[in-house]
Parts: structure tokens; sequence; C-alpha cells
């Protein structure tokens, strides 16, 4: 904990440094509104519940979680704040692991944000808010997923751009790896084990699970080793590439 | 104290480090020069636990740097190639950052902070987001950063440059009044630095020690008495070769 506090307040507090928490918590709130109520048509389905609005959660997420984990450390190697951050007497661990809380952190924040149209749901009829509540943990274990393959990408690369490329794809191979669009591409050769492994990464399955009201610690563990594991490749990479 | 010992390093076909052995002792102020690429970054990274060597060890106060990193991190203060620094901070919230990392807390660290903003000459710019600094003032700050848990054993990656003359005037006295009980390496181009607050002088070259004496000795071993001149006769024999590598 002490080390890993000031890594993590130190990166929190960057965020709104500059007009980027601004424009993130901007966009990411206009964005969730315009799809919930224009695409989603929220008032006409006549229900009282927020399935609309969590079931957009995974593709907002797609862009613009990568575009909050891009600069985790691709700009540390940049502007070679990395030797620096690397030589002062703090575990590897503890750097990787408060960075990416940092990071989570501010994704909660603008998650929590989103709380009016929790209000405007509980103003129109009476939703299931055990329900709500479980979409919003499962929307920022999500979160926490897509946050962590990010990292692990921008600690790869000194370029922030290819960070948010490279890590939109491999979100977006998570995301629908559950769908026919990648299990046909699968199923084709392997052996049925293999393609029900492929499908059982997917995080709209697992999100889809949570926002049925139940929280199935299957998905959380899913959630949990899933970030776990980019982060100790996230350890690794950076590790191996201190000196490139 | 800093205990180097057959210290390699290769970087794909390149050897940049080559069993490179030295001890420098507190009390010492070891100029560290050599040409470009002669290896005196790539010597200090390994020091201060960025790089990992491929062969050899080096200690600093006792402590191994490959197995007991952050015993020999705390005692070591590392001003990097470049005085790297976060843009967005200023000079105040980036020293304080350094100090909680460094775990130091209250009344130490507020002591601390005043010592080092004071050392560096930082008073003016405390508020100013560092990236919109000058490059001089920002090699203050990354020199702050390095002096502010007052180590025991200090690496500078070229300390002054960029600094116009008053400006290195006052590093050299900062670091020749911090000289007496620390050791200091100081990596530099500038053989008139050497001169002024050195204590021993190491040229380096291909990634092997080709000299090491007072920088007084080595002067003398020119018959113009001259340090550059030695500098130019030790090491451009093959300057094609090394200009290559780096």
């Amino acid at each position: 904990m002490k080390f890993l506090w000031p890594v993590f307040a130190r990166e929190f507090k960057s965020y709104f440094a500059t007009p980027l928490a601004f424009v993130f918590i901007m966009i990411f709130l206009f964005a969730m509104g315009a799809f919930t109520f224009y695409l989603g048509h929220f008032y006409d389905n006549g229900v009282a519940d927020l399935s609309v609005f969590f079931g957009y959660h995974p593709w907002l997420y797609l862009f613009l979680v990568p575009a909050l984990a891009m600069r985790l450390w691709a700009e540390e190697r940049r502007s070679g704040t990395m030797e620096l951050l690397l030589t002062l007497p703090v575990p590897l661990w503890a750097t990787v692991l408060g960075k990416f809380l940092a990071a989570w952190a501010f994704a909660g924040l603008a998650l929590l944000l989103t709380f009016p149209i929790w209000i405007t749901v509980n103003y129109l009829g009476n939703p299931d808010n055990g329900v709500i509540l479980a979409s919003y943990v499962g929307s920022f274990l999500m979160a926490g997923a897509y946050l962590s393959i990010g990292a692990c990408i921008s600690s790869a690369t000194s370029n922030q751009v290819i960070a948010f490329i490279v890590s939109v794809v491999v979100c977006f191979l998570f995301t629908i790896s559950g769908s026919s669009l990648v299990l046909d591409v699968v199923r084709g050769w392997a052996p049925l084990s293999l393609v029900e492994a492929v499908s059982s990464f997917s995080f709209l399955v697992h999100f889809a699970a949570i926002t049925s009201g139940v929280i199935d610690l299957r998905d959380l563990i899913f959630f949990f080793s899933l970030i776990g594991l980019f982060l100790y490749a996230n350890t690794l990479i950076v590790d191996w590439r201190k000196g490139g | 104290m800093i205990e180097i010992q057959n210290l390699t390093k290769h970087f794909g076909p390149v050897t940049a480090v080559a069993n490179l052995s030295l001890t420098v002792r507190p009390g010492e102020v070891l100029g560290f020069l050599g040409p470009n690429g002669a290896g005196k970054s790539t010597t200090m990274k390994m020091v201060t636990g960025y790089l990992a060597p491929d062969d050899g060890s080096v200690r600093i106060c006792g402590h191994d740097i490959v197995s007991d990193t952050l015993a020999a991190q705390r005692t070591l203060g590392y001003l990097p190639e470049g005085a790297p620094a976060y843009g967005e901070m200023t000079p105040r919230g980036f020293l304080s950052f350094i100090a909680h990392v460094r775990q130091l807390a209250g009344e130490e660290a507020r002591l601390a902070m005043q010592r080092a903003i004071a050392g560096a000459e930082l008073k003016a710019v405390l508020d100013q987001p560092i990236e919109t600094l000058s490059k001089g003032f920002r090699r203050r700050v990354g020199l702050a950063q390095a002096i502010l848990h007052d180590p025991d054993v200090l690496i500078l990656d070229e300390p002054t440059d960029g600094l116009d003359p008053n400006q290195k005037h006052a590093v050299r006295d900062l670091i020749r009044g911090m000289a007496r009980d620390k050791t200091i390496v100081i990596s530099t181009h500038l053989l008139e630095e050497v001169e002024a607050i050195c204590t021993r002088a190491v040229i380096i070259d291909q990634g092997r020690i080709v000299a090491d004496a007072t920088p007084a000795e080595l002067a003398a071993r020119a018959p113009s008495g001259r340090l550059d001149d030695v500098f130019r006769q030790i090491t451009t024999r093959d300057t094609a070769v090394a200009g290559a590598a780096a």
C-alpha cells in the first residue's frame, strides 16, 4: 500500500492536470445518453429498466477505454520518465498496479456520473434496482478488463496511436469472441472444446450474465483473472522492454 | 560507495559495456568521460537498476542492484539523461510526488523539499508546469529530484547540459558542497567541468576504461598540459568504430 498510493495518486491527478478528464467525461456521458435515448429508443420501450443503457456499454468502452489506457505507459516511454519511474525504489508490480487502478478509478468516476439516468428511470417507474446495481458492478468490471488490455498494449510501444488502435482491435476480439463471426472461423478446424474455450472469453456473454441481475462467481472470476493476466503481462513487457 | 565488477552489456551484436570494473568511494567526485556512444549512459542505467546487466555485478552501499534492487535504489539519487520529468506537473507537485514515493512524510518531507528547492534554486518557478519551463530550469528540477532524499550516492547524467554559465557555476557549487561525504558520479562532455569539480576522471571508449586518474595527472600526459588534448589522443584512434556504435 505504501508503494501503491503515491503512484496511484500521481496518475489519477494527471488526468485532471489537462483537459483530458473533462473531455473524456463529457464525451462519455454524451455518448451514453445519445445511444440510450436515440438509438435505444429508451422512452418508446415503455419499460422502466436500464437494459438498453447497459447494452451499449461494451461498444462504447471498446473505443473510449483504449483512449484512456493508451497513454499509461506509451507516454512514459516517449517522454523518458519511464527511466525515472523505474529507478525509484518502488517494486514494479506496485507501479503497474498503481497506474492501472488510477485509470480504473477514473473510469469508475465517469460511470458514476451517469447516475441521472438511474434517477430518471426511478422517477418514471419502479425498476429493479438490484439488477441495476449488479449491472453497474458488471460494467465497472468490464471497463477494468478493457483497461488491463489497453495498459498491457500501451506498455509495448512509445506510440499512443499504435497503442490505441491495437487495443481497440484486441478489445473487439474479446468483446465478440462469442459471436458467430469469430466462432465460425474456429469451428472449421478446431475441436469443440477449443470452440467453447474461445466463446467463453466473450465479454458480451459474461456481461450479459451479470446484467440479468445475477452476479455469478464465475463471471467475477473471469473478469478478475483476465485483469490479473494482462497486468502480469504488462509487468513482463515493461521489465523486458526497458532498454528499448 | 559504488562497486562495479566486470559489468557487461550487449545490444544485439554491439557490445555497449565490456567487462567494466570500477570502485567509487565516499568523498570522490568521479567525472565519467567518453565520446558519444562510448557506454556512459548504458553504464549509469545499469548502476541505477534500470537496465539489467548481461554479466557482472553492481553494489551500491553494499546492496546488490539486481538481487536487492529497492535497498540499493533507496540510497541512490539519479538524474537520467535529458532530465525527464512529468511535464504537466509543477516542480512543487513533482518533488512532493518523489518525496512520497521515497516514503518521506510530514516534517521530514517538508524539510527535504525545502533543501532541494534551495539547492537547485527553483523557488521562482515552483508553481509553473514543468513543460513550460526553460531547459535550464527543467534540468534543475531533475537535479532537485535526485538530491531530495539526501542520498549517499548521486549519479548525474550530464547535470549541466543546457545551463547558462551562471547556472553551471551554481550547479557545480552545489555538487562540490555535497561532495564531502557522498559518492558522486557525473557524466559530462565538458572537460572544463571535470577540472572544476571532479577529484577523479575516468575515460571510457567502446565500453572499456581507457584512462583512470586525477584530472591533473591526465592533463599532464599531453605535452600541452590540456585535458581535451589527452581526451582526443586517447579516444580518436578508433572514433570511426565508436561513431558507428552510437
